[in-house]
This record gives structure tokens, sequence and C-alpha cells, in this order.
């Protein structure tokens, strides 16, 4: 027998049962986006805000200076962890923060009764269970194509979910986008998108394409997805980890539900 | 370093200042412009005399037109390049005096790092065709790709001038990916700084972040306490493996070796793992700080996961060498002159490969490097042959320097007070995974961040490597291309 064929048969299977069976999703020890508990504030502290690079946290201009959190400008730096005198921000491993509505990632006291909007109940009958992405890069740090390269390592093997990535944009059921969208990458991502056909998705993956994060403005780049392109899912992270992308593209299937609503994980 | 250190030169003794460098057996470095007041900028020419002795540093007031040193160290024409597309500065004699780093049709209401161009103003862009070298000729063929690639790749757009399988001429369109971090760092407190510069390039989070607090550490002459010297170079060497073994997957990848693929990415997703399990963080982000780590680290139960981990990558890596269908790809594929190398600036394993003994952490160490035995892979034949194995090398080396630092890490604090001192300037660096990694920072009289300049490995490399693309064939391309391990991000910035 050939020398790799028995080496690979020999090491056996190396992929997890996740998300099927099992909590062993390999993201032991990550941080995830801190925890938020404004009961705990003291009035008038804004040592959260001052060390918040990317302003995801930001104190109401307003009478009651409360503390609002975006998660989608979240870089999960952990300083707000640090910086808070009274913990009002916890550690968590809270990364399954996938949303179909960017208002769901903003930190709400009382929760919206009403769930995430669905998408399209077509996408189901139109693609079954299965999806094909054509990713593209507008700008990131590489990062988030680091970890979306890892989708497809044996560990998380992501075809066993019958998601493929595609060369072409004319095979291609979800645009996929990474970065802040640079000024020089705006024009080839409009093209890839006018090249899908109908129907198809969008989704911005990464603190970058959901708000700009670290990077937002300036003279090379915009602030991330919103107005370039309609979004149908949000999934912020720096980088969000495999799993958390499994995660986010199961959500977009209808296979998996959203777990994050006004700005809360729930189960 | 104060600015004591730095060197004042007139602009017309450059050219002389530089053959003496090269005529000394040193090479130059880098040269970034910078704004100390409104009106002018300022040069500065890093040159590097070898082990053991210091950066040279020198100060220059441009005149007119300073004149252009690209012809005695090309290296140096792309660093000149963006000195004039970013900061007004303006090069006479430059052989390539075109822009670089802004795309054609990029129209900006004054060069962007001056302190006039407001830090959120938008760059007005109307994209203007790539040029490209004339060519005549019945069967010569012209292949643009990208910049949106196949898979999931950076974006940046490649121009094939071909004829049947033979390339004649090789164009990389980069910057696409050009965000303009250097310009962010403008106005950031230090520990700001740090987060930015782990977002210059992912998968180099730790090398970058590394570079830039040595940076400030030297402007303001802090001192991290010996425990965080100590966890800087376990946490630089756990970066460098779990980078090799992406190489050598992806590299597998590019010559079908299936197995071989799938094994480098698990090794590789393996260490992404301890890295979260130790630091929190798969890409090692949040840790650093100007005077040391964030926290505390307890890598106690590493020796033994590490240990586990050596004998896989060596049962890997010696099946890879042993592996004709593999080697007959690599051998003689994209070969790398040392000549070319030293003179177009190649870093780290790729300029290892070719010959050119180089590497920070053994000449100019930093961190606890100083008191650990430094081994450093060097071949001679400059091919993707040559690339892979000094990577693997580097790989056995990390190993064996964590398993080094392990049992010795000294006990106590690992953050020591790094008050943000006043105009200041500092040079800090890091040999990462893909080669040297340097910032210069400058702090302004409040403290805050007045400049950075970042020079990331893949600014060196992606100069180098068309040079060994021109003249080959098209089968050798995407291997050739995964030898060197380049980032677009880093390069871009």
């Amino acid at each position: 027998m050939p020398v790799w064929t028995l080496f690979g048969l020999q090491r056996g299977k190396a992929t997890i049962d996740w998300p099927f069976a099992g909590d062993q999703d390999g993201q032991e020890g990550l941080c995830g986006m801190p925890r938020h508990d404004p009961a705990r504030c003291a009035p008038d502290c804004e040592a959260c805000a001052v060390v918040c690079l990317p302003g995801a946290i930001r104190i109401d201009p307003g009478p009651a200076r409360t503390v609002q959190v975006d998660y989608g400008r979240c870089i999960v730096c952990q300083l707000c962890i640090e910086a808070c005198p009274e913990g009002a921000f916890a550690r968590s491993s809270d990364w399954a923060f996938g949303v179909r509505r960017r208002d769901d990632l903003v930190w709400q006291e009382a929760l919206a009764s009403e769930p995430g909007r669905q998408l399209p109940g077509k996408i189901q009958k139109v693609f079954g269970r299965s999806l094909h992405v054509r990713h593209v890069d507008a700008g990131s740090c590489n990062g988030c194509e680091s970890e979306l390269q890892a989708l497809n390592n044996p560990f998380y093997n992501l075809h066993r979910l019958g998601i493929f990535f595609t060369a072409s944009p004319r095979a291609a059921d979800l645009l996929l986008v990474t970065g802040p969208i640079t000024y020089a990458m705006r024009g080839p991502l409009l093209e890839a998108y006018r090249a899908m056909p109908e129907p198809h998705w969008v989704m911005a993956m990464g603190t970058c394409a959901v708000s700009g994060g670290v990077i937002a403005d300036g003279y090379a780049c915009g602030r991330g997805l919103d107005g370039v392109l309609p979004v149908d899912l949000y999934l912020p992270g720096c980088p969000p980890n495999p799993a958390a992308m499994i995660d986010a593209l199961l959500m977009l299937l209808g296979r998996a539900p959203q777990r994050v609503q006004g700005g809360h994980l729930g189960n | 370093m104060n600015s004591a250190g730095v060197q004042d030169l007139r602009s017309d003794a450059l050219p002389d200042a530089c053959m003496r460098v090269l005529h000394e057996g040193g090479r130059m470095q880098m040269a970034y412009a910078w704004f100390p007041d409104v009106e002018a900028a300022e040069l500065r020419y890093i040159a590097d005399n070898g082990s053991g002795r210091p950066f040279e540093i020198w100060r220059v007031a441009p005149g007119e037109a300073t004149p252009s040193l690209a012809s005695i160290s090309p290296l140096l024409g792309w660093y000149e390049r963006e000195m004039m597309d970013l900061c007004g500065v303006r090069f006479s004699g430059h052989p390539e005096p075109y822009p670089l780093v802004l795309h054609e049709g990029a129209r900006p209401s004054a060069p962007p790092l001056s302190p006039v161009y407001r830090r959120n103003e938008p760059m007005p862009f109307v994209p203007e065709p790539r040029r490209l070298p004339p060519v005549q000729g019945e069967d010569v063929q012209q292949l643009p790709f990208g910049p949106i690639r196949g898979d999931v790749q950076e974006s940046a757009q490649f121009t094939f001038i071909y004829i049947g399988e033979g390339i004649l001429h090789y164009d990389a369109h980069l910057f696409f990916k050009h965000r303009g971090m250097e310009k962010r760092f403008e106005g950031l407190s230090v520990s700001h700084g740090t987060l930015l510069a782990e977002r210059v390039s992912g998968v180099g989070s730790l090398a970058h972040a590394l570079a830039f607090c040595q940076a400030v550490e030297s402007a303001c002459g802090c001192e991290p306490p010996p425990r965080a010297q100590w966890l800087r170079v376990l946490l630089a060497e756990l970066e460098r493996i779990y980078n090799h073994l992406h190489y050598l997957g992806y590299l597998c990848h590019t010559t079908t070796l299936k197995v071989g693929e799938a094994e480098g990415k698990f090794l590789e997703e393996r260490v992404k793992q301890i890295n979260a399990r130790l630091s929190g963080s798969r890409f090692l982000r949040g840790v650093l700080v100007p005077g040391g780590l964030q926290r505390d680290l307890a890598p106690r139960w590493l020796g033994s996961e590490l240990e586990v981990l050596r004998r896989e990558i060596h049962n890997y890596t010696r099946r890879l060498l042993a592996t004709n269908s593999h080697l007959d790809r690599l051998i003689t594929t994209g070969v790398l002159a040392r000549q070319t190398a030293f003179d177009q600036g190649a870093t780290g394993p790729v300029e290892r490969a070719s010959g050119l003994d180089r590497d920070t952490r053994r000449d100019h160490p930093y961190a606890a490097y100083a008191q650990l035995p430094v081994t450093v892979a060097i071949r001679e034949d400059g091919d993707a042959q040559a690339r892979m194995e000094v990577r693997i090398e580097e790989i056995e080396i990390a190993i064996a320097l964590i398993q080094h630092v392990l049992p010795l890490l000294p006990e106590g604090s690992v953050r020591s007070a790094c008050t943000p001192c006043q105009a200041a300037e500092g040079l800090g660096w890091a040999e990462s995974a893909r080669g040297t990694v340097f910032y210069a920072v400058h702090l302004s009289r409040d403290g805050a961040i007045a400049r950075v300049k970042v020079k990331s490995p893949s600014f060196s490399n992606w100069r180098v490597f068309p040079y060994t693309v021109h003249d080959s064939n098209m089968m050798d391309y995407a291997i050739n291309e995964a030898s060197f391990g380049l980032t677009v991000s880093g390069c871009d910035r």
C-alpha cells in the first residue's frame, strides 16, 4: 500500500463529532466576548469606554450616562475586563455570535420578544442543506483567512456538513466577506457580487467586515460591509474561531438556531 | 534607544554612506519618513552592520530631491516609492519612479501620512488600468489572475505574460489590501498601539506586537521583568511552529500530496489549540504589553504536550523528506540566487535558504534570546526544497528552544511599569516565522504615538519573489509561491 495512504489510515479519524454530538469543539481556554452586567456599574465610571480601542463600549451622551455595548465592534481584546473595577465585564467563552440583524449585536437591557428575523424561508427549499461559498478578502489582517482555511483541516472537516468553498462567484450561494473593505477591493467585491446568480446571500465575517473594527474609516478603509452590500448574516470576532464559523454557516442554512439576541448569548 | 543613537546626515552624503555600509559587509535594512513638524518630513535610514553591532540610524532632512539609493542598494527601491506615495517625499534618479502602495487613480488631497491629511478623510479613487510592459509576438498570451483568487486566499492580482508553458514576465499587483494601518497608529496610546500592531498580519500577531512593544520599551527605557522576557521567547516560538506547520501543509496542497496536506493542517490546528489554552487566543493576541505581559501564563502542562507533538511532527517531516513525488516538484523550483536575495532584501527562511546567514534572534538578540542557544538553519540551494528544509529544521529548533525555556522560567512578576515617555523614539524588531519585523515608534510630547513605521517580512519577500518567477514555467508557479510562504496583509498594511 502506498506509504501516505497507510499513514493516513494509521492516523485514524481526527474529525470531531461536534456540532452533531458532544461539546468537544476544540475551543478550550479561548476568550469569548466579554459578558456585560450593567447592574455592577459604578456611577460616572467610564473606565471600560476609555480602554476600548474600536469604540465597542461607549458612554451614552444622555443624562443617564449608561454604558452602551456593541459586540459588532468588539475585537475580544479583554481590556475592558481588566479595566473595570466593579466586574461589570466578565471573561466568557461566548463566541457563537452569528446574528441575522445587526441590532442583535447591541446589548439591550430588555430583550425584544420577537426572535431575530428569519432569512427568507426559501433558503432551505432552494439549497436543501448544502451551501457553496465564495470568499472575498476585502482587506483583512489574514487572521480570518487563517481560520477559514482551518475549516477544511481534518479536525473541523467542513465538507462533512455539505458546505464547500467554490472558485467562481457564478457557482456560489453565499458571498463571505472578510476585512473592512479597502478602497481598492471595493470594486472587485461588487463585481463578484454582481456575478452571483439569484438567490444569493451575503455574510460579514469578522469584526472588520461587521463594523470596520480597529481600522474603520481613514483614507483607505470604510466601515465594513454595511452600506456596501445587503448583509444577511453578521459574525463578529477577531477573528471568529472555526467553530463559530461553522455555527454561523449552519444558522444561515436553518440548521442551527441563532444564539445571540440583544447582545446576550442564550442557548 | 532615545534619539542619542541617531546620526545626522546630509541628503547628498547618502550615496557615500550607503556604499560604505555595503563595502564593510553590512546592508541597508529599511527607510521611512515621518513628520516631526507639520511642514517638513524627516527621513530615517536604518543599516545593519552585522552580528553583535547595533543598527545604524541616519536622520536626513530631505532637500529638493533626495538622491535615490535604489541603484546602490536595490531593496531600498520599494521604501523610497512608499515614501513618495504616502509622505510626498521626492527622490532623484529613482529607477522605478511610479506609485507602489497607492493604486493608480487614488487622489489623496495631500500625502496621507502628512499631518495635514485628516485622520478620517476618505481618499477619492477612480480605478485606472494597471500599466504593464508592452509585449509583442504572435504566440504571447496574457493571463490576469485575481485580485479575488481561488479557494480562501488573500487578495492580490497577478498577470502572467507567457508562451505555452514558459513565463516571459510576471507582474504582481499588490496593495489591494492597503488599509492605511500606519496612519491609524497616530494619536493612540501605546497600549492601543499594541492592539493595532497585532492586527497588521494576523498570523504574525505575536511578532508584530513584540517588535512594537520593544520599540516602545527602547524609547522609554523600560525593562520587562525576566519572567516576561522568557515567556516572550516561548510565545514567539509557538507562533513560528504553527506557521511553519501550516506552510508544510499548504506546500503539500500545491504538490497534490493530499494526506501530507491534511496532516500539516491538523498539526497546525493542534498548536493553535495549545495557543488558546495557554493565552486565551489562537493567535496569541492580547498577551503582550509594553513593559512585559498583560497577565501571567501557566505553561506547566506545555512540555509534555509539546513532546507528543514533536514526535508526530518528526514522523510527518521525515515522510515528507522521503517522498519523491513531493521533492520532484520542489527541487530546482523557484531558485533564488544568493546575490539576488541579498540585493533585493529577502528575509527569514527565504534568505536563509539562499545561503544568507542572518537571524535577529542570534545577531541582535532581544527578549531572553541572548541567554539561549539559537541555532540558525541554513541551506545553500535557494530552491523550494531548500525553503521547505529550512522551515522543517526551524520547527525542531523552536520546540527545542521552548523545552529549554520551560524548566528555566524564572518566578516573579511579568509586568513592570512602562510609563509612556515624551518626544522619544525607539526601534524594535522580532524574527517572525517569515523573517524580520521592524517597528520604528515615535512618541509625541504628550506621550501619544506620533508615527509608527511597520516593516513586515512579506514586504521584503514580495519584492524578491518575482525574480524567481520570470523565465520559469506555469506548472511550477503555485508551488513556488507556496514555498515562499508570503502574506499579503503584512505587505500591504
